[in-house]
């Protein structure tokens, strides 16, 4: 057994949040130069351009790369033989994100209630938490600054068993299609295949929480991805939707066993920004 | 417009508002420009208000003739910056309030994604441009403001109408006098048909 104060946590969570709207990690950086350099259309390379040099100078300075900061989110992935003390998980994750927003001057963009008030809570909490049980005696962390240009053009759809790998790869260039400018490509698709309906989702949203240049598993779904990308990156809509070949920087695909019955299919897009991290908390 | 003459000029055009026609006349979809001069921001709750005020016969806060509108909510500044990181908002859901305003003598609009057809034939009739900027690209364009000032209704918060001087705003042409559509022609000049056959 290890015990775990919350503390440690608000403490993780308030830098990361600050870290993924300033700072982005090599893996990234070298996948959007590498797309800079294969761009064929002057108005996507400019797209590009602007793009590496807005993240150089948020790094440098320590501004959000950009005004829309996101929603939090945090993925928990708590080891059976940690204890947690000192007050609610919950709790501290938010306070956590609470203090990041407020200390990095992040624009807090949440509404308490979505259909009659939506007033801002003027923290941007609560963020979204997902909990996982798992082996060990770990406490793993992936924080997120998702933003609602892509979320919002995000799809969810159960297909039949018949419909199969040829309507997958349909709606997802079709998702990518209807986005269009508005999810700010070229983003990152990440695709649930399989489980329930709220399952799909959440795959689809893991998917995206995969760090760059880290094909799945299984290589049928590691093709699988790989042609994605090539269809996504042949509908001509380009970084910012000005026309070109980088439409998408990855396709990333999550299963699920399903019922007989069905085929759960869930297409969540990021932005460009593409912020998130994964901490261990000792 | 030929396809083939999209995208194609090598260097940016630079540009200074206010924007008379003959400068608007030489822009085409794809070129990329630097602006420098005055922008005006507003979103969706100011063009709610402007749109009003012009409907009620009452002087607006702003001048429009000739001048530039930019679709954005900056997020807060830190302390001695001049500007918090402002990019570009979406700018269709500023198109059901356009229209009163290019008629009043708007002439450049500076957002982000693509507009209707409504506006894109506006447009042309009132021989003005919109621009895009990168979206998400807010450090970088926040640079380039070298002023701030509030204009009005500061009870709006980060949608209130702000006066910003800027220098050398990199932007793409997406709709011209011409008709043209950056969106439109870019990507159909990118799109591998046969491959998603």
């Amino acid at each position: 057994m290890k015990t775990i104060q919350v503390s440690a946590v608000t403490e993780k969570i308030r830098e990361a949040i600050q870290t993924i709207n300033f700072v982005t990690p090599s893996n990234t950086l070298g996948r959007l130069k590498e797309a800079q350099m294969n761009e064929p259309s002057p108005a996507g390379r400019q797209a590009l351009n602007d793009i590496l040099e807005n993240r150089a100078i948020a790094a440098e300075h320590r501004v959000p790369m950009c005004q829309d900061t996101g929603m939090a989110l945090v993925f928990v992935e708590i080891g059976q033989e940690v204890h947690l003390a000192g007050g609610s998980l919950s709790e501290a994750i938010s306070e956590g994100v609470r203090q990041g927003y407020r200390e990095g001057y992040l624009r807090k963009s949440v509404v308490g209630e979505p259909l009659f008030d939506r007033r801002n809570t003027g923290d941007n909490t609560p963020p979204v938490i997902h909990y996982d049980l798992v082996l060990g005696d770990q406490l793993k962390l992936t924080i997120a600054s998702k933003g609602f240009g892509a979320e919002n053009m995000s799809r969810l759809k159960v297909l039949t068993p018949a419909q199969g790998i040829a309507e997958v790869k349909r709606q997802v260039v079709q998702c990518v299609i209807d986005a269009g400018p508005n999810a700010c490509p070229p983003v990152v698709v990440g695709v649930g295949i399989g489980g329930t309906l709220e399952m799909a989702a959440l795959l689809a949203k893991k998917a995206i929480m995969r760090e760059m240049g880290q094909p799945h598993p299984d290589i049928r779904y590691a093709a699988l991805e790989e042609e994605l990308l090539t269809l996504v990156n042949a509908t001509g809509v380009g970084p910012q939707g000005w026309g070109g070949r980088n439409t998408a920087l990855e396709v990333r695909v999550e299963y699920f066993p399903t019922h007989i019955a069905s085929l759960p299919l869930a297409i969540n897009l990021d932005c460009h920004l593409h912020r998130h991290i994964t901490i261990t908390v000792e | 417009m030929n396809t083939d003459d999209l995208n194609n000029q090598q260097d940016p055009i630079r540009i200074t508002t206010p924007l008379t026609n003959q400068v608007i006349a030489g822009l085409k979809a794809g070129d990329r420009v630097l602006l420098s001069g005055v922008v005006y921001t507003a979103r969706d709750a100011a063009h709610k208000r402007l749109v009003e005020t012009l409907l009620a016969g009452q002087e607006l806060p702003l001048p429009l003739p000739s001048q530039v509108i930019y679709y954005a909510g900056p997020a807060p500044a830190r302390p001695g910056q001049i500007i918090g990181p402002a990019g570009p908002t979406t700018s269709s859901r500023m198109d059901s309030l356009t229209l009163p305003l290019l008629e009043a003598g708007l002439k450049g609009m500076v957002g982000k994604g693509n507009r209707s057809q409504e506006i894109r034939q506006a447009i042309v009739k009132h021989r003005a441009v919109y621009l895009v900027a990168v979206g998400g690209a807010a450090a970088l364009i926040s640079q380039r403001v070298t002023k701030m000032e509030l204009v009005a209704y500061e009870d709006l918060g980060t949608e209130a109408i702000y006066r910003l001087e800027v220098l050398e705003l990199p932007l793409v042409v997406a709709n011209d006098v011409y008709g043209g559509d950056l969106f439109e022609q870019g990507q159909a000049q990118y799109r591998d048909a046969e491959m998603l056959k």
